[in-house]
């Protein structure tokens, strides 16, 4: 039933152009020549769904604040020579010594909570999405090209690709860490090395069957070279899983860190992100002063939720069922 | 006959599925398990005149497809020549290896996924001309207006994506995409299988008018009999990988000579109106995994005799320009009808 | 004049889709009469699959059948229970698709499906089932159909799988069977063999036949009437040696005319120019106007009426290729 509908559809679209020999060619609707891509289908299907357009609107939000924070923030956390340890874990709602409001209260440095958490709102989000931009540009490529070399090829580096996937993501970033070091950069490095090897096998599994479709064949045909047809034909097909598994990694990425700062071996003491402050706050959270922890583990709850939301849409959004 | 402009020489393409880790071990066990071995062509020769159209007909299995893909360049076949103007490709370098790359140019079947679905239709068919040198890259957008209008769509609407046009419509856009490296010689791959039969009709008088205007050689690959029958000037019957009958059309579509090319125009359906009673050629078409021993149709062919089962029949000359690949062609007497169709025998 | 066995009467089905809503069968109405075998022709869109699962009340939503009645044996069928419907189905009512994996569970047994599709309408024991759906297969030229019966669908041909769709949709002799191209996917001899067993056992068990495809020759040599549906209405009947020696509306040459075959060698086929109408943005009047030859004002404005013609034919057009129309 769906198959016939959107066969109309299909119809629908096509009547907007002109047709064939013999008969002039009708006039052609104004505007329609810029061509509907498909990026504009898919976003306009996207904002279909209310509950992605909620997330999104929060993920704006949330990356809003991050990158105004210095703006908006009543105190730089950051700034050691801020900090007077008399301020420390004040109740939500007091004044700090120079006279600024807590309203999340300080933590055990005497930093302001609000501000802290949006400063670690900026590193977690900023570390998710460089790590997945360069981690996906990588495994992409090496998968693409290794579906397109078939044979001995492929068979190493997908054994490669297998190996790296089977050790526990913790457990290497930790030890690449301990090798590392503390520090933002290195954490950013951890986790492309943990992660590239996802990326490499989910465009792998795509370009397997985008390989053997005829448009590729086509390209042959015309001897297009191997580069232009790898990059410039199969890798932007085998782009709508990507981009929903790139999407929801972004919120992998960041629990990641989390939990790595919250162990203690992310990034350092002086900038806490918000696994650091959660850390930080856990001794707390038995006497009574749970707003070291709870807050910045809401606002990390809040950005994951609104990342997981957006990749669930985009998932069914590129749904290859729909028009392709 | 001067130089064929495409020519098969004992060709062969074999696809191997090599056992895997398990199986080899099975095998320690003695489970018997052996390579599977699909010999979609087997040695096949055919030779293509410039400006012919030779068409390509057989059911599943029989390797037209494979076939067709080997002379546009897209398979390598497992043995035998291609030969392009008399040269053997694999003696090609270069400049040379690709002018004879770009000269054979395939049309295929299905129009949805012969289009790049994320590029515009402007540059699908000006990309291969712009990196091939034809047309420089600032007169692409022209030369994509001229090849548009030569098969008939209207070139206003090159900035669109395939799936706004219509089915027809992207069987076109593939025609003019392998016009415009100005080929010499089109493989045409089931291309109008998938469109509706007056769409059809514009999709081969098209190729008919394209053929006169650049003086094309056409290879038409195609199931449906009665598209051959109205187009080809040449027909060759392939049967699991072999060419069983090749002949001049008329030749082959009022004398059939092979019992197999006999049973297909007697199981066409026609479209003159007399309600028929179809009697069909038993059995099933035989897995190209296994093929029969001798000639692959014996087991089908109501006049098997004992050799059949054991030799190969060679495609040879019965006739000048006939061929036909039949243990019957050498017995002496009379050859047996048609016993196809209800009661009426004619003889050969 | 013996009554049709299911009859049709202005029969609407609109779809819901994103533009709006389409209408895909716009007042059909047509006749099977018992026995026979009725071609139903069209191209993509004409709407002749959605008639046919209309008949057998498979329409899903975003569809519906809108109006218009449907006549199985002078019984209503539209409006009834579900229930009721899936007595009938099976029964009395058989369709078989294009592609058999639609009929056929690939994760069951053949001998379980057609127990199941026994069972399902009769009491009888298991035994006596299998025995029958043995005898089934080997009716639609199955050979050793004994050990068929333990196989799954996968290991079955295209070709076969077919016959066993057909085997089924045949187990409980129905009245009615509604085929949606079923031999459009297959090659010429396994076409030539399924016809023939069609053929064969229509005649034995007396079922009325409504073939849908869009294949003129097939047309051309197993049915007795046919129907040329354009647009989602139906342009012309009658009987298929009349229809195809002298056709009346301007469509039907037109698609006669595309028909490749020897006698056209060499010439340019007839061809309609255009393409199929988007059923969003149907012309006032006629469907096929814009691409009619033969087209004037009035075609363009006024949709023309079902006009009968002698010969227990008829068509809609005003300007039709031959034949006088019959006084009302």
């Amino acid at each position: 039933m769906e198959q016939q509908a959107s066969e109309m559809a299909d119809y629908i679209e096509a009547d907007r152009v002109a047709i064939a020999p013999e008969l002039p060619p009708e006039p052609v609707a104004p505007g329609d020549d810029k061509g509907e891509s498909l990026l504009r289908r898919h976003v306009s299907e996207f904002l279909k769904g209310p509950g992605a357009v909620a997330g999104l609107a929060v993920l704006v939000a949330l990356v809003a604040i991050a990158v105004l924070a210095p703006a908006i923030t009543p105190q730089n956390p950051y700034d050691l020579s801020r900090l007077d340890i008399m301020d420390n874990v004040l109740k939500p709602g007091e004044k700090l010594g120079s006279g600024v409001t807590a309203f999340l209260g300080t933590d055990d440095q005497g930093r302001d909570m609000l501000s802290a958490i949006i400063y670690g709102l900026r590193i977690s989000l900023a570390v998710g999405a460089i790590s997945v931009v360069i981690a996906c540009t990588i495994g992409a490529s090496v998968g693409v090209l290794a579906a397109y070399a078939g044979g001995r090829v492929e068979s190493v580096v997908m054994r490669i690709v297998d190996l790296q996937l089977s050790f526990p993501a913790i457990l290497v970033a930790l030890v690449l860490l301990a090798v590392f070091g503390r520090g933002v950069d290195k954490v950013v490095i951890a986790l492309v090395i943990v992660q590239w090897a996802y990326y490499a096998r989910t465009v792998r599994g795509s370009a397997l069957v985008e390989k053997r479709r005829e448009y590729i064949e086509a390209a042959r045909c015309l001897a297009l070279p191997k580069s232009r047809v790898v990059f410039r034909h199969l890798l932007p097909n085998c782009l709508p899983p990507l981009i929903v598994v790139a999407t929801v990694q972004v919120a992998h990425a960041i629990a990641l860190e989390s939990t790595l700062s919250f162990l203690g071996v992310g990034v350092p003491v002086t900038e806490p992100s918000l696994g650091m402050l959660i850390a930080h706050g856990y001794n707390y959270l038995l006497s009574g002063k749970y707003w070291i922890s709870t807050f910045p583990g809401i606002a990390l709850v809040i950005a994951i939720v609104a990342i997981n939301l957006v990749g669930d849409r985009l998932r069914d959004v590129l749904n290859p069922r729909l028009a392709r | 006959m001067s130089t064929p402009i495409i020519e098969l020489d004992g060709v062969s393409k074999r696809f191997v599925k090599p056992l895997d880790a398990a199986e080899k071990i099975a095998n320690l066990f003695g489970a018997g398990l052996s390579d599977e071995v699909v010999r979609a062509v087997d040695d096949v020769s055919l030779a293509i005149g410039e400006g012919e159209v030779v068409g390509l007909v057989g059911e599943s299995g029989c390797g037209k497809s494979t076939l067709g893909r080997i002379v546009a360049g897209i398979l390598d076949p497992s043995a035998g020549i291609v030969r392009f103007k008399g040269r053997a490709s694999e003696t090609l370098t270069g400049a040379e290896r690709r002018a004879a790359q770009l000269a054979v140019q395939m049309i295929f079947q299905d129009p949805m996924s012969s289009l790049n679905p994320r590029r515009r239709v402007v540059e699908i068919i000006g990309e291969a001309p712009v990196v091939h040198g034809i047309v420089p890259a600032a007169g692409m957008d022209a030369y994509v207006c001229e090849m548009m209008g030569r098969v008939g769509l209207d070139p206003a609407s090159r900035r669109r994506y395939p799936h706004q046009f219509s089915g027809g419509q992207r069987a076109r856009i593939g025609i003019a995409r392998a016009l415009a490296v100005r080929p010499q010689v089109l493989v045409c791959d089931e291309s109008t299988a998938a469109l509706d039969v007056s769409i059809q009709a514009q999709v081969l008088n098209l190729f008919m008018r394209l053929r006169e205007e650049f003086g094309l050689t056409y290879l038409f690959v195609s199931h449906d009999l009665g598209v051959v029958q109205h187009i080809a000037d040449r027909v060759a019957v392939m049967y699991l990988g072999r060419i069983v009958e090749l002949a001049a059309a008329d030749a082959v579509f009022s004398a059939p000579n092979h019992p197999y090319t006999q049973a297909l125009l007697d199981e066409v359906p026609r479209l003159e109106a007399k309600k028929k009673k179809f009697s069909a050629l038993k059995g099933e078409i035989p897995s190209p995994l296994r093929p029969p021993p001798g000639c692959h149709f014996h087991p089908r062919c109501p006049f098997a005799f004992a050799r059949c089962r054991v030799d190969r029949p060679a495609l040879k000359e019965i006739a000048p320009g006939r061929f036909s690949a039949c243990h019957l062609n050498d017995e002496p007497g009379p050859r047996p009808g048609k016993v196809f169709s209800s009661g009426a025998v004619t003889a050969a | 004049m013996t009554e049709p066995i299911l009859s049709v009467r202005d029969l609407v089905v609109t779809f819901g889709t994103r533009e709006g809503v389409l209408t895909a069968v716009n007042g059909v109405s047509l006749d099977l009469y018992a026995g026979e075998v009725l071609g139903l022709v069209g191209e993509s869109g004409s709407g002749k699959s959605v008639t046919g699962l209309a008949i057998l009340g498979l329409i899903d939503a975003p569809g519906r059948i809108a109006s218009g009645s449907i006549m199985l044996d002078g019984a209503e069928l539209l409006g009834r229970p579900e229930e009721e419907l899936r007595a009938l189905r099976g029964r009395r009512l058989a369709m078989i698709f294009q592609d058999p994996m639609n009929t056929l569970n690939p994760v069951l047994r053949i001998d379980t499906q057609m127990i199941e599709a026994i069972r399902a309408h009769e009491r009888v024991s298991e035994r006596a089932a299998r025995e029958r759906a043995r005898q089934a297969l080997l009716r639609v030229g199955i050979p050793s159909p004994e050990e068929r019966l333990d196989a799954y669908p996968h290991q079955f041909s295209g070709g076969m799988r077919q016959r066993v769709a057909i085997a089924i949709a045949l187990l409980h002799r129905p009245a009615v069977l509604v085929a949606d191209e079923p031999t459009t996917a297959l090659d010429v001899t396994i076409q030539a063999q399924i016809l023939a067993e069609v053929q064969s056992l229509a005649a034995e068990t007396g079922t009325a036949m409504l073939w849908i495809t869009h294949d003129l020759s097939v047309i051309a040599g197993l049915a007795d009437r046919i129907a040329v549906m354009y647009a989602g209405r139906i342009v012309e009947t009658g009987s298929v040696v009349d229809v195809l020696e002298r056709p009346i509306h301007p469509y039907t040459g037109g698609l006669i005319g595309s028909v490749p075959s020897r006698n056209k060698r060499g010439v340019p086929l007839a061809q309609i120019p255009g393409m199929t109408p988007s059923l969003a943005k149907l012309p006032p009047g006629c469907p096929f106007s814009p691409r009619c030859p033969r087209a004037t004002v009035t075609c363009r404005s006024m949709m023309p009426a079902e006009t009968p013609y002698a010969g227990a034919r008829m068509a809609r057009c005003h300007h039709p290729l031959a034949g006088e129309p019959l006084a009302a």
